[in-house]
């Protein structure tokens, strides 16, 4: 593919952070070159700090020096800015656009909330309900699969779109907590459209070098607890 | 969501609701003939549970019988749907991004931090207060010396807000403080707004918001 926008692309981000594989993904699906500045774990950078005073969180693009944050929003410019690079993200149509807009904006609304509240939940009963939020959540997303695909691949259709993007970055971690509770999320009997996608989608160019291994992402996870940080989260 | 037998454009909404008073600013901007369907919130119709089974929620619009939800959605279709005039986001990628980030800001925190705002007392109004205060600061920081938040044309951050301004005079008899003095250049731009026909006509009087939420205090048991 070829190099498009040089240096001038930088991304303030920590490898283990879902909505940071956002931006690259979608960065490495317009074949954009970018530095990435990776975030020390216990202290936020001045760098970030200046470029996103409201949130102060990552990721952050910056692209000739001005800030975009918020990882969906950073997917949409990436899409906007490089319009004639790779493949579009976000399809022509608008009434296509909004239901794209829709599924990621409940993968964030609702889908990542429930997933947050599994991690936080402390009892086994509420464990079970955390876990229960997140399947039925994750069978809603097993219908939209059939409705956006139009029987291609990806939520994009026959590449990976915008709705890919926003929840295919919470993979890696799925499979983390998946081995911790022992629940099985995306069981291919009861969403056999989803599993495979996410084998599809975990193979992809665009992603594969830059998700981390659920093991990695465990270990992470193991120090965290033991230092009793909460993780960087967007 | 499911798809519906209506033609044309319809808006399934509520009269007092700032998210449906966002999508029937846009669609008055673009000059969009529409029929508003007023719904019974303790009774749900079911072309509102048909047409958004995910959330069960107003503002839906539905463009010959094809659902769109969630406001800021809606505005981003109507501004899609009918492109040929009154545009509502920039064209520029950069100045794109700027205003989904303050619309989606505006989104995340101002009727959240409102309800709490009336809905609490004592520590928890006092701290609600101060962070609405710190909130419309930030924004009038953003809208510095501007028309607009997007300059000299009327769009997406300004239709994002605006439905809140009818709501300030609810939030400041609530809480015990004055808007106009925290944030004046935002007072100011409100005002601007309503000099536009399609805000005039939409946003709801401010003291018949200030009723529907003391209904609503009567029914949270509030005071």
């Amino acid at each position: 593919m070829a190099a498009a926008g040089g240096i001038e692309v930088k991304l303030i981000g920590a490898w283990p952070s879902p909505f940071v594989l956002r931006a690259r993904i979608a960065l490495n699906l317009k074949g954009v070159e970018y530095e990435f500045l990776q975030e020390k774990f216990e202290e936020k950078s001045e760098l970030l700090l200046r470029s996103n005073p409201v949130y102060k969180k990552i990721p952050v693009l910056l692209h000739h020096g001005k800030p975009i944050c918020e990882s969906m929003i950073i997917v949409e410019y990436v899409d906007e800015a490089w319009p004639a690079a790779g493949r579009a993200i976000l399809p022509a149509d608008p009434y296509e656009r909004a239901l794209h807009r829709f599924w990621a904006s409940y993968v964030d609304d609702k889908l990542n909330p429930s997933g947050a509240a599994l991690s936080k939940a402390q009892t086994e009963e509420a464990k079970v309900e955390a876990a229960g939020q997140v399947i039925a959540g994750l069978k809603l997303l097993e219908e939209a699969f059939g409705r956006l695909s139009k029987g291609e691949g990806f939520f994009g259709g026959d590449d990976i779109g915008y709705v890919d993007i926003a929840l295919g970055c919470f993979l890696g971690w799925l499979k983390v907590t998946e081995k911790t509770s022992g629940v099985k999320f995306i069981d291919e009997e009861k969403m056999p459209l989803l599993a495979r996608w996410a084998e599809r989608f975990c193979a992809h160019e665009a992603v594969k070098a830059v998700m981390p291994e659920p093991e990695r992402l465990a270990e992470f996870a193991r120090k965290r607890a033991a230092s009793a940080k909460t993780p960087p989260a967007n | 969501m499911g798809e519906v037998d209506t033609k044309g454009v319809v808006l399934l909404d509520f009269w007092v609701s700032p998210f449906g008073q966002r999508c029937r600013i846009a669609l008055a901007e673009k000059g969009v003939e529409y029929e508003f369907r007023e719904e019974n919130l303790g009774d749900k119709s079911p072309l509102l549970l048909k047409s958004n089974p995910v959330h069960k929620k107003i503002p839906v619009l539905i463009h010959d019988g094809k659902p769109v939800c969630e406001s800021l959605i809606i505005v981003q279709y109507i501004d899609e749907a009918w492109p040929d005039c009154a545009p509502l986001l920039p064209a520029d990628p950069y100045a794109r991004a700027q205003a989904r980030f303050w619309a989606d800001f505006i989104d995340k925190k101002i009727y959240e931090c409102g309800t709490r705002l009336w809905k609490l007392k004592g520590e928890g109004q006092a701290a609600a207060k101060e962070e609405l205060i710190g909130i419309l600061k930030l924004l009038e920081g953003e809208l510095g010396d501007k028309k607009y938040f997007g300059g000299d044309a009327f769009g997406f951050v300004d239709i994002a807000l605006v439905p809140f301004v009818s709501w300030f005079y609810t939030y400041e008899t609530c809480a015990g403080f004055s808007i106009e003095e925290a944030a004046p250049k935002l007072v100011a731009w409100g005002k601007r707004c309503m000099e536009r026909e399609s805000v005039a006509k939409t946003l709801s009087d401010p003291h018949k918001v200030y009723e529907f939420v003391g209904l609503l205090k009567k029914r949270f048991g509030v005071e």
